[in-house]
């Protein structure tokens, strides 16, 4: 029974999959236009997914078995197939309308400030919007506020970005020992919180930043430095005593302006990274550089593509450096 | 971040304890997260409040971690995370309570009393809020009073009156 | 007079105490139970009688505990769910006020079926009361050896423990309840896994309301089928209403399935209608969250049949003209109250209730709240009516549990049947502050 696997089409494409797989997953595996947006789900975070519902499908053939319809719209990040499982996500009129109902609530007390926001250009809402959203928003109210917050000396909270996904909270309690923060209060009253004053310091928590899908949780040491458009990512390593030590390094010119783990297409992160390497390690001397890492065509970040990596001149003067970097050296020497 | 005003800090009884241990072994073996709701209503029925002190210790006590407590306890409309009046007069004002006259009798407290909804009078004794359905839709408006929840029913201009007489004066005879 | 079943001794003074409900012939289903029938043999009879859950879902509660998964060496739980917090609804705090003992028999014999041995009882917080009357009784029932170690020298061993939520009205859909119980937030579980499989610790779990659990002991005693010969289609046996509102004589009603609501409305067994020479303008038949019915309607389905209080009954028409047997939450409206102050009142509740896990619900509460409130004080706009129906849908089955649906049914029901009285509030905002748009008469849509 091992290698058994179940049939499912998703907007009319067929694939096979391991039983107890996700729609969602399944989606991925076929990849491009049909994967569901996902703004809570977390593939690395047990019990994350199910919250925001952007993820949403419609089951039109429940299984071989059972073919009735599934009567709502599920989530797909938490359903999983069933053998001759049909599912519409972008084929169907239904998801779409739903998923902009989706995309409107997620914004209605959003502040809206990409134009001071970290997070603007890697920003998964903002994506969201561009997708599937409306230009005008409906809503005349006034929006819930918070005042933003630094939680320990590198993070900062705006909860006033916050979509309330979880996942920093998943976060905490599976990679961390001492969870300093949660969900506090209820309804649209609910808020990412410390309560007390309480800073959060543990090897492994700046990763909160990493899943965040939204601005509302930064680092502070690269807060106000750059757009991340004018930053260039590069994939390095090191050899870390705590974590993988596999990073992508942000540079502008020579300086690193910041330091985060290496993500998916789904911008997952591959690999958790500590704290010391993300806050403490920036030069360049510390890191082992790969090559560029690649950006979806997609993404804003890739205006500023380039496919040549250009060593940083400290490298072309520190000999070990250099031994580390050959063979990206010797890449680079090709490719012009 | 909720402003925590003050911070009472609190030496829970034996009796207080006692009462904990009871709560724990209702549940399986490492379950007792399970005793965290009836021991904040304990520890509220003893102080009147919940302060970061009390739930730190109920924290330690259960095992878990204070976070933990800060989140169930802010989730829960019954819980008061800031000092309030000795009598907390918690009105229903959801639907069926309002087609009898509820509104009307949550003016009347107010007036009565002299302090908008959620201040505590002068003299600490009160303290009144709206509360959602209190499921006594028959019998309304109604009103609860903790740590007891007693219910006051069928409430007229009159009864509140009466009411709110009553207990000033159980407080002065204590 | 109709049969009554659960509150057939309610009059009996002193009911409340162990010995005088078994004075009455209370416990008699434990002893049989106990004594007489397997765990299987019960369970059959609570398919036989048709039962449906009394909290609100109407699921089958026979094939409920047919779905509960017995692995091995796992233990499985019954939960008791008294979390009533459904506005209109106050059923289950009249029964356990005043006949606690029928919840604890019912406790009883639905655990022994379940082959639950430990039991517990989620009784709202704010019902102190309730929950120290129903410890006394979980105390007194332990006293005359029906719970405990080897109940009746059976070798079935029970504990039942009583719960108390904190404040928080999600906690009356199951999964939010078993959180709230293991000690969480109450944030509804994204179902599957479903709690017969996965619930309480993990473990296999049946969650039931009062009622529906109380109503095992007359099923036990004269058999399911004599239960579902009460009754009419697939509404069997007798069932709680709790009447409010502006009903001359307001309170708990135990009504045998089918009764015509008019009768139930203007009867003198009943509620003996509408006080103070009002006539009735709309009717809220299943707690707040169904959608409300005018008068023409709730009392005759569109096909102008006599509208009976049965689950099928109430639901002919669908949602376009009919609504649903929900909790039994009867809620009366005359000729004075305001549609669109209600509908604003009610989004409140929900808006206020929601847990906030999942965003439609989360959003789309307080938005709706906010956009009733404009046109509840006279500043609305009449694009403002289809903003609303526009949000309403966008939540409607789109959320983790079905507060959601809760909300936005209300809100849709409200704009389908009284859209006139929406158009009037904001056509006149002024004269709308100081007098109500009064009845609906039939067939008439005039917007004055």
């Amino acid at each position: 029974m091992a290698d058994e696997k179940f049939k499912v089409t998703i907007d009319g494409i067929p694939v096979e999959v391991a039983p107890g797989t996700t729609i969602l997953n399944a989606a991925r595996q076929v990849g491009g236009d049909i994967v569901p947006p996902a703004m809570c789900y977390y593939s690395k975070l047990e019990g994350s997914g199910g919250k925001c519902r952007t993820c949403l499908v419609k089951v039109s053939k429940g299984s071989e078995k059972d073919p009735r319809p599934m009567p709502k719209l599920v989530a797909s990040c938490r359903t999983t197939v069933m053998d001759g499982m049909e599912v519409q996500n972008i084929t169907s009129p239904d998801v779409l309308e739903a998923r902009k109902g989706v995309v409107e609530m997620l914004l209605i007390n959003h502040p809206l400030d990409c134009p001071v926001c970290d997070q603007a250009g890697e920003c998964k809402l903002q994506d969201l919007s561009y997708e599937h959203g409306v230009s005008q928003t409906r809503y005349e109210f006034k929006r819930r506020t918070f005042e933003p917050i630094d939680i320990g000396d590198n993070i900062k909270l705006h909860m006033n970005r916050c979509i309330l996904c979880y996942r920093c909270v998943y976060v905490a309690d599976q990679l961390t020992s001492k969870r300093e923060h949660g969900i506090i209060n209820r309804g649209d009253h609910a808020e990412i919180s410390t309560f007390i004053e309480n800073a959060l310091d543990n090897d492994f928590i700046g990763n909160v930043i990493d899943v965040c899908p939204v601005g509302a949780l930064t680092d502070r040491t690269f807060r106000f430095k750059s757009r991340v458009w004018f930053t260039k990512p590069v994939n390095a390593h090191r050899n870390c005593p705590t974590c993988s030590g596999k990073v992508t390094l942000w540079y502008k010119g020579e300086e690193v302006l910041r330091v985060t783990a290496r993500k998916d297409e789904y911008n997952e992160v591959e690999a958790f990274i500590c704290d010391t390497c993300r806050f403490e390690t920036k030069k360049t001397a510390d890191w082992v550089l790969e090559e560029p890492t690649s950006i979806s065509k997609q993404s804003v970040i890739d205006a500023n593509h380039y496919d040549v990596f250009n060593p940083p001149p400290v490298i072309k003067k520190n000999l070990q450096l250099q031994e580390a970097n050959e063979e990206q050296l010797e890449r680079t020497e090709r490719l012009k | 971040m909720l402003s925590v005003k003050e911070n009472t800090t609190v030496e829970f009884s034996l009796t207080l304890l006692d009462k904990f241990a009871e709560t724990v072994a209702r549940y399986p073996e490492g379950r007792q997260k399970s005793a965290l709701l009836p021991i904040l209503h304990l520890v509220q029925a003893e102080y009147g409040w919940l302060s970061v002190d009390a739930m730190d210790k109920v924290a330690a006590y259960l095992d878990i971690r204070p976070i933990e407590v800060y989140e169930v306890a802010s989730f829960y409309t019954m819980f008061f995370l800031q000092p309030k009046g000795k009598y907390v007069l918690e009105i229903c004002r959801t639907g069926p309570c309002c087609l009898v006259g509820a509104e009307r009798m949550m003016q009347h407290i107010e007036d009565k009393l002299g302090v908008k909804e959620g201040e505590v009078t002068a003299d600490g004794l009160f303290s009144w809020r709206g509360v959602e359905c209190l499921a006594a839709c028959g019998y309304a408006p109604v009103l609860q009073i903790g740590p007891e929840y007693t219910f006051y029913e069928n409430l007229t201009e009159e009864k509140v009156d009466q009411l709110v007489d009553e207990l000033k004066q159980k407080a002065q005879t204590k | 007079m109709a049969r009554k079943l659960l509150l057939a001794h309610i009059d009996v003074p002193g009911i409340h105490t162990f010995d005088v409900y078994r004075q009455n012939g209370g416990y008699r289903a434990v002893e049989k139970a106990l004594r007489t029938m397997s765990p299987d043999e019960v369970v059959e009879e609570v398919k036989k009688s048709g039962l449906r859950g009394r909290g609100g879902a109407g699921f089958p509660t026979g094939m409920k505990w047919g779905f509960l998964a017995k692995p091995e060496g796992v233990p499985r739980y019954l939960v008791c769910n008294g979390d009533e917090s459904e506005p209109g609804t106050f059923k289950d705090r009249f029964l356990m006020t005043h006949i606690p003992h029928a919840l604890i028999e019912g406790m009883i014999v639905s655990s022994y079926a379940l082959g639950a041995n430990t039991s517990y009882i989620y009784i709202r917080g704010e019902m102190m009361p309730q929950i120290r009357i129903v410890e006394k009784a979980i105390a007194e029932a332990k006293a005359a050896g029906f719970l405990g170690k080897n109940i009746l020298g059976t070798g079935y061993d029970l504990e039942i423990h009583v719960q108390p939520g904190g404040g928080a009205y999600i906690c009356g859909e199951e999964t939010a309840l078993l959180e709230s119980l293991e000690g969480e937030r109450g944030n509804p579980r994204i179902k599957p896994p479903f709690p017969a499989v996965a619930g309480l610790y993990g473990c296999p779990t049946v969650v039931n309301n009062v009622e529906s659990i109380a109503a095992t002991v007359p099923i036990v005693n004269d058999g399911g089928e004599e239960y579902a010969k009460i009754g009419i289609e697939r509404s069997t046996g007798t069932k709680l209403i709790s009447a409010s509102g502006n009903l001359v004589r307001p309170g708990v009603y135990e009504i045998e399935m089918g009764l015509p609501m008019e009768e139930f409305i203007y009867s003198d067994e009943y509620c003996g209608g509408i006080p103070n020479g009002k006539r009735l303008k709309a009717v809220v038949a299943g707690g707040s969250s169904v959608p409300i019915l005018p008068t023409h309607l709730a009392l005759k389905t569109a096909n102008g049949e006599p509208r009976l209080m049965t689950y099928e009954s109430l639901a002919d028409g669908g949602f376009v003209t009919g609504t649903a047997m929900g909790s039994g939450g009867f809620i009366a409206f005359d000729e004075d109250q305001c549609i669109v102050r209600n509908t604003l009142n009610f989004t409140r509740f929900y808006h206020h209730e929601s847990c906030g896990q999942c965003s439609p619900c989360r959003e789309g509460t307080g938005w709706m709240e906010k956009v009733l409130h404009k046109i509840e004080y006279g500043y609305g706009d009449i694009s403002d009516i289809d903003l609303l129906w526009d949000i309403q849908q966008k939540i409607d089955g789109h959320t983790i549990c079905p507060l959601g649906d809760a909300s936005a049914w209300p809100v849709a029901s409200a704009i389908r049947h009284f859209r006139d009285e929406f158009e009037w509030h904001i056509l006149h905002p002024e004269e709308a502050q100081t007098r109500n748009y009064g009845l609906v008469t039939e067939g008439v849509m005039s917007s004055e």
